[in-house]
């Protein structure tokens, strides 16, 4: 059961347990966060007695971990890592460098809970002491995983830089983000962040458009507090929730570019307005936004491809993309004698959707996976692909896959075209994929349709195998 | 060029759109009459908006804003005869003393490119390509000779066999690209090519009117009425230009200085703002 139990009313459980049992020491790496050890306790308070027993048995035991730890000198905190079903190490588990921090060069004590030190987060709850530990954990690489249900993934050395993949789970209740932060965000911001997660909203441009949509609700409901001004209390009041959003998924070029226009508009916001003048200003900047860089831009671009795509043009696209799809349907309605080879990939078959879309309004289509795209590019005449954003240097950044598409159409002498809107673009200079980058769920790349089978289900459990998928790549210039 | 001033003294129309629409029909015949339709139709693109960047308000007078327009017109083609000599200046720097050059059918802009490196006291040697389509090459072999520059005359599937003997390539240009390609003289693309191959550099030196807002993918995108002489049915003749990309070209010469083919569209955006 892991609901998590209000915050407060952990800290009074512990407050009690702290004033019976008499510990000095209880403060301890036992406070914040701790909605895993919160539920366990949380489901403790409706029967005392196994409360009471439970306690005794946690009271032996920290008598007995500090007779250890007396005896081996070391005084600092300790944590386990819970290996309940809701303890989930939710913060830690965003930022990738504990990783490293783990197991490091500690010796490993199998019946007892393993002790670490957690360097960069804040302390966790320390649980299920009684539990004798699941010390599965015979590796000490620092890239080895933790073995928690469902949650933590196993991470690779060079991409621990990045912010690992933690998928939110589906059920409403969010045990792995901090409850009290929680219960500040609103609703819509939370539909949102669910939504990004599970990955109902994809793509650059819907991604941006729905978080405007979500930071105008916020924008209606918020009501600034006595004494402050909205225009400086508007910028705190939204930073949880873009933490947040970056938490279910890192931010796009695209959002980071909407937000920072969003706080900006907040800033001019004159001291004598009055609130209801200014979130209607506001509102209408976000819509003139919307307006301008997004739907209009988009207007422009096609207008412009309209004399790229000539009659009996073969045009490659590849995965999923509104502003080729727009430049191709219109292209179709101007009548323009074209046919389109989508190109797809897994795990995430974007394509099917571009596919479905154009064969909707009669364009003659293709569909061919990725490992087939040199067979296919003698036919093509151009490529066209989209993007997530274009880098100072004049690379582009888009879906994973591109630029080998890029690559093969470029040795068969096929122009490639990247549409991109301006707003998407960052200054940013990147040379390479890694640096930078958004890592996603491995469990996407397990389920291979094959007769043989699927020997991918279980990699987990084999120490030296990885998954790693990747989001995006960056397409260099020639 | 030389055919801008004839087209605005003729006019006259009382309104400024209606001087505009003639301006327009004047521009299309041209374009029908010329060969070298590319240059006229960029040219003439910039004349228009050259003249009409005055400003228009407070001219009650159509009189007036007629003169008006008339001066600047002036000044723009004094701008544009000046542009060859300019030119010839800027590149001169780069052809050195005891250099061999490669150049390809006629070109007025590279004529008089040689002419001023020859009277600076460099020895140059320069090879012509015939151009057999026209037979311009050896117009231009002529021409030198006239300057007593030393020139032969080559045929234009040569051009391989005496790439290793030159030392650097020097073409005109009917039109600039936005890619910082260059639209010329059929040939052009395979000596580009071939320079390039040979790791010889290949110059281009044309006037900033010629730069066009086009931007060819490929040799396909060439708008059919620009290849093909106006003489020639487009079926059974050949076409007259071809387009060479921008990874071919080390430098363009032109009267806004010396540019990187990747800075022709920064240039072109300056140009018609």
């Amino acid at each position: 059961m892991s609901s998590p139990s209000p915050k407060k009313q952990d800290k009074e459980e512990q407050k009690q347990k702290a004033v019976k049992a008499g510990e000095g020491k209880k403060g301890q790496g036992k406070e914040d966060g701790g909605s895993g050890g919160g539920g366990e306790h949380g489901a403790a308070v409706k029967k005392p007695t196994t409360k009471a027993e439970r306690r005794a048995l946690q009271e032996a035991q920290r008598k007995a971990k500090e007779e250890r730890l007396a005896a081996q000198g070391k005084g600092t905190a300790k944590q386990t890592t819970s290996t309940s079903g809701g303890g989930a190490k939710r913060s830690q588990a965003s930022k990738g460098g504990e990783g490293g921090a783990k197991l490091e060069g500690k010796p490993l004590e199998v019946p007892r809970p393993t002790r670490q030190r957690n360097s960069s987060s804040s302390t966790s709850v320390t649980t299920d002491d009684h539990r004798p530990n699941k010390s599965s954990k015979s590796s000490k690489k620092a890239t080895e995983q933790q073995v928690e249900t469902g949650r933590r993934v196993k991470q690779l050395q060079l991409f621990s830089h990045l912010q690992q993949y933690s998928k939110a789970p589906s059920s409403p209740t969010l045990p792995w983000h901090s409850v009290s932060t929680y219960t500040s965000i609103h609703p819509a911001i939370i539909k949102l962040g669910l939504h990004y997660s599970h990955g109902v909203i994809c793509g650059s441009n819907s991604r941006c458009v729905a978080m405007l949509a979500a930071f105008k609700k916020v924008i209606n409901d918020y009501t600034t507090p006595v004494q402050k001004e909205l225009r400086r209390d508007l910028d705190a009041h939204i930073r949880p929730f873009i933490n947040f959003l970056t938490h279910c998924r890192p931010l796009s070029v695209s959002m980071g570019n909407a937000i920072k226009y969003l706080k900006r508009e907040i800033s001019k916001i004159g001291p004598d307005q009055s609130e209801s003048e200014a979130k209607r200003l506001l509102c209408a900047t976000i819509d003139e936004y919307l307006e301008l860089y997004i739907v209009k831009a988009g207007t422009e671009i096609s207008k412009l491809c309209q004399n790229i795509i000539k009659d009996n043009d073969v045009i490659l696209v590849y995965a999923f993309s509104s502003v080729v799809q727009r430049v191709l349907l219109d292209a179709h309605c101007s009548g323009r004698q074209f046919r389109v080879i989508v190109v797809d990939s897994r795990p995430k078959m974007e394509g099917r959707h571009m596919l479905r879309t154009l064969v909707q309004k009669g364009v003659k289509c293709s569909y061919v996976l990725i490992n087939a795209v040199s067979y296919i590019m003698k036919e093509v005449s151009k490529v066209i692909v989209g993007a997530h954003s274009l880098l100072a240097n004049g690379y582009v950044m888009s879906r994973i896959g591109t630029s080998q598409v890029a690559l093969v159409a470029r040795s068969f002498n096929v122009p490639v075209l990247v549409c991109c809107e301006t707003y998407k673009f960052s200054d940013r200079v990147q040379t390479d994929s890694i640096v930078n980058n958004e890592l996603g769920d491995p469990n996407d790349l397990v389920q291979i349709n094959r007769r043989q089978g699927n020997f991918l289900t279980g990699w987990k459990d084999i120490p030296c195998l990885g998954l790693l998928n990747l989001v995006y790549v960056i397409t260099m210039r020639p | 060029v030389t055919v801008h001033d004839c087209s605005f003294d003729i006019y006259s129309v009382g309104t400024i759109s209606g001087l505009r629409a003639e301006l327009k029909v004047a521009t299309e015949t041209l374009i029908k009459a010329r060969t070298s339709t590319v240059s006229v139709s960029s040219g003439c693109e910039l004349f228009l908006r050259f003249i009409t960047m005055t400003s228009l308000e407070g001219q009650n007078d159509f009189e007036d804003l007629r003169r008006k327009l008339i001066k600047r017109g002036d000044m723009y083609l004094q701008k544009v005869a000046d542009s060859r000599q300019k030119i010839a200046h800027i590149a001169n720097p780069f052809i050195r003393d005891g250099t061999t050059i490669l150049t390809h059918s006629r070109s007025r802009v590279v004529y008089c490119l040689l002419k001023e490196a020859m009277s600076s006291g460099k020895r140059i040697k320069v090879f012509v390509t015939a151009s057999t389509i026209d037979n311009s090459g050896e117009e231009m072999h002529q021409l030198l000779q006239d300057a007593k520059v030393p020139s032969k005359v080559i045929l234009d599937s040569a051009v391989g066999f005496i790439m290793e003997e030159v030392d650097l390539v020097i073409v005109g240009a009917e039109g600039v690209a936005e890619s910082g390609g260059i639209i010329n003289k059929i040939g052009t693309y395979q000596m580009a090519v071939m320079a390039k191959a040979l790791n010889k550099p290949f110059y281009v030196v044309a006037e900033s009117f010629k730069f066009v807002r086009m931007y060819p993918l490929n040799q396909g995108d060439l708008p059919n009425d620009e290849k093909y002489t106006s003489v020639n049915s487009s079926e059974d003749s050949h076409p007259y230009i071809d387009y060479s990309p921008p990874q071919y070209i080390t430098l363009l010469f032109s009267d806004i200085g010396v540019l990187t083919p990747s800075a022709v569209s920064d240039e072109l955006i300056k140009l018609y703002l």
